[in-house]
């Protein structure tokens, strides 16, 4: 008669490892970003054929969740869904639930109901997607969380630089404006300082914040700054998150006159990158918008490839690496 | 001043290690309680048909005193109330508890103070003490009818929760505090830096992207305070000190002869603005933690005496208040049940600061600085003790807890030093 064990823990078959997210830059290693930016590369010639459609992720759910407006990153996330033939679903505060008061919490048990693949978030609030992480057993691509993290814009912009240039590694990229309430901005200096470029912030005092040059970057308030660079990312003047009164800066007009984004600024040859939607003539001149030196409309064709990049890596295992933070981890300092 | 119940307890604990460092005690001793005193130290003590409880390995020191807790009653008794509130303070050892008047409604009248020392005097475990607030409506225009409420009992006067913005009234409120005989606990900020704040402003904020409420905020009214009170020669209270800068101020006032004292909570001592990053709400508070070297600044405070009081600003917040993305959550922590066993683990352990200070500044530290009887292990005294096991450790779960909230930093942690036993005013309110 067979012996009854008792097995002990440490011989068990190892656990799930936990499910992947990606939901800030900081989660990833540099062989993370090269593998995703290869994966993109893969998908732009896949798309050059006549038939647009891959089968790669059929029978996949992807909901897109969107609490704040926007036109670019929702519709790349659903079609870059689609060209993979995932099902989705897209769902905006407005008209949902929401408006009727759910909590973030509720809304993401709802939707875990119907077990998805990926839910895509952005959210007004720093720390939404690490909540509908810990509610949900979906992957989570964070599409931009407050003036937190926008991950994937980082990823395409990575992408659309070493496409333009080959490479990133000794470039040296100057970010100019609204630091203070940009998402993009510290995606981006994450991004570009994990592989090796060079990151100088350009802005007035108040807009810069307090301790940022701990990211890896540094930081001058005169625009002539720009000048030293191989690439100038322009962020949009965030008029919206310029309450009345505020006073980050006197006016627009003394904005733009000192830090806006002229051709007289620039020298020839430099690239041109902006995240949209532009205020043009506020943080950047016409003329610079519509150069040729601009890579504005490489940046959301390049959205398109990395976003199914992301989805792709996460719904098919590829190393681990990309983690959100457990939120119960807290260690004393 | 305080309101609850007393105990008339007879009990004799054996072979503790007993330790009052302000009577200069620290011995092997049995203690015996007769009717709620404490009636006899030595060996070998007659137990007179006495309750005996072995206290071998133990600590017996003189019971907490928490000069700064939310108890959220009246207004939001879901979150916590007199009965909830006094059961984690008796679980945490402390023998009495202050209360903040920043309630719906605010205590801000007699008649509202006296319904709660009532409310106290029927269910509170431990006895509390109750602010009543400077200004009505906490609104920072009009001041409190203060003579009356020190009449009706208010241990002290607080806006806490807010700051009094303007420095005129704030100058009317510290001169009128001298007929009250009683002091002004301030909570120091200065809404026009820290406004849109959600943690510390540094590094870490810079990298999350969260709105930053500066040390400055807090150190720029520390020192306007401090000035007002050596130019009205009165005395003050300064609130969760957070940051170096006002740990500074302070020092210098106390030596330029300012009667101020402070408070520092076990989160600001045992965490920076570094946890913030985990997003967890639970580590959202105001003031904010900040960075290591106001986190040094406050443990060498709390050493060297400059602050001498431990407070645990224990903060319950209802679980789907803390359940949103940190940007919505509440501001506040509890730390009732954890303070000891948090500061244990995190300072004295770690060498940072002696057994006998910690205790010094959980119970007699905050009772003197609101002129309160401090709890002490001396033959004709209240019985207000609490009995320690410092070898023990558990991890904490929200299950464990008496207060109505869970909204601690320390969940899921494993923590060492654990209370058994608390007497508060001469009764068992506490054995676990």
């Amino acid at each position: 008669m067979a012996e009854i064990r008792v097995m002990r823990e440490d011989l068990l078959p190892p656990k799930e490892p936990p499910r992947r997210h990606l939901i800030s830059i900081g989660d990833l290693r540099r062989e993370d970003v090269e593998r995703l930016l290869g994966t993109a590369r893969n998908f732009e010639r896949s798309l050059e054929r006549e038939l647009k459609k891959l089968p790669t992720l059929r029978g996949k759910t992807v909901v897109n969740l969107f609490y704040e407006s926007s036109t670019r990153t929702s519709s790349s996330f659903e079609l870059a869904a689609k060209r993979l033939s995932a099902d989705t679903m897209s769902i905006k505060s407005a008209g949902s639930a929401v408006d009727k008061g759910e909590s973030l919490k509720d809304t993401s048990l709802t939707l875990g109901a119907y077990d998805p693949d990926v839910i895509v978030i952005r959210h007004p609030q720093i720390g939404a997607p690490q909540l509908v992480a810990r509610y949900t057993g979906a992957h989570i691509v964070n599409a931009g969380d407050g003036k937190h993290q926008h991950p994937t814009q980082a990823l395409l912009d990575l992408y659309t630089i070493t496409e333009e240039l080959g490479r990133i590694e000794g470039l040296h990229v100057a970010i100019v404006g609204d630091v203070l309430h940009s998402r993009v901005a510290r995606s981006n200096i994450q991004a570009l300082a994990l592989m090796g470029a060079r990151v100088t912030l350009v802005g007035p005092p108040p807009l810069i914040p307090r301790g940022i040059e701990a990211m890896g970057c540094e930081v001058s308030y005169e625009i002539d700054a720009i000048k030293a660079a191989d690439v100038v990312y322009v962020l949009r003047m965030q008029r919206e998150r310029m309450a009345e009164g505020a006073n980050f800066v006197p006016s627009l007009r003394e904005y733009t006159a000192r830090w806006g984004v002229t051709p007289e600024r620039l020298r020839p040859g430099q690239k041109i990158m902006h995240p949209g939607p532009m205020n043009r003539g506020v943080e950047i001149d016409p003329m610079v918008a519509d150069a040729a030196d601009a890579l504005i409309e490489q940046q959301v064709r390049s959205g398109l490839v990395v976003r199914m990049a992301v989805l792709y890596d996460l719904l098919t295992h590829g190393p681990a690496g990309v983690q959100a933070v457990a939120l119960h981890e807290i260690g004393a300092a | 001043m305080l309101f609850g119940r007393t105990g008339e307890e007879n009990l004799v604990v054996r072979g503790a290690r007993v330790l009052d460092p302000a009577e200069g005690v620290d011995a092997a001793l049995d203690v015996r309680i007769d009717g709620g005193t404490i009636a006899q130290l030595g060996t070998n003590l007659e137990t007179n048909a006495h309750r005996v409880l072995d206290g071998g390995g133990l600590v017996l020191a003189p019971a907490f005193v928490d000069p700064h807790v939310h108890l959220r009653t009246p207004g939001r008794e879901d979150e916590e109330t007199i009965a909830s509130g006094t059961a984690a303070a008796a679980a945490g050892g402390y023998c009495a508890i202050l209360a903040m008047p920043n309630t719906e409604p605010v205590v801000d009248s007699a008649a509202v103070l006296r319904s709660l020392a009532e409310a106290a005097h029927a269910e509170a475990e431990v006895p509390v003490g109750f602010l009543a607030a400077i200004t009505r409506n906490q609104s920072g225009a009009e001041l409190t009818e203060m003579a009356e409420l020190a009449e009706a009992g208010a241990a002290g006067f607080t806006d806490d929760g807010q700051p009094v913005v303007a420095p005129g009234l704030m100058r009317r409120a510290l001169q009128y505090s001298a007929v009250t005989g009683r002091r002004l606990a301030l909570h120091c900020e200065e809404p026009t830096l820290s406004r849109g704040g959600q943690m510390h402003e540094g590094a870490v904020s810079a990298e999350l992207g969260f709105g930053g409420y500066p040390s400055v905020a807090e150190s720029l009214m520390v020192e306007r305070d401090l000035a007002l009170a050596a130019y009205e020669r009165q005395p003050l209270h300064l609130m969760h000190l957070s940051a170096r800068d006002s740990v500074e101020a302070l020092s210098r006032a106390q030596v330029a002869g300012v009667a101020a004292t402070g408070e520092v909570t076990p989160h600001h001592l045992c965490l920076t603005d570094e946890a913030v990053r985990s997003l967890d709400a639970n580590v959202k508070m105001n003031p904010p933690l900040r960075a290591e070297e106001d986190r040094k600044a406050l443990i060498a405070a709390l050493r060297d005496g400059t602050i001498a009081a431990v407070a645990t600003d224990h903060a319950p917040h209802a679980g789907h208040e803390k359940e949103v993305p940190f940007e919505a959550a509440p501001f506040g922590v509890t730390g009732l049940e954890t303070a000891f066993s948090a500061l244990y683990t995190h300072l004295v352990e770690p060498g940072l600061l002696k057994l006998e200070t910690l205790l010094e500044r959980m119970s007699a530290g905050p009772a003197r600085s609101y002129g309160l009887e401090a709890p002490r292990i001396a033959v004709g005294s209240p019985a207000n003790l609490v009995l320690l096991d410092l070898q023990a450790s558990r991890r904490v779960d929200e299950r464990d807890f008496r207060s109505r909230s869970a909204n601690s930093w320390l969940l899921g942690q494993t923590v060492k030093g654990q209370v058994r036993l608390t007497i508060a005013a001469g009764r068992v309110a506490f054995e676990g």
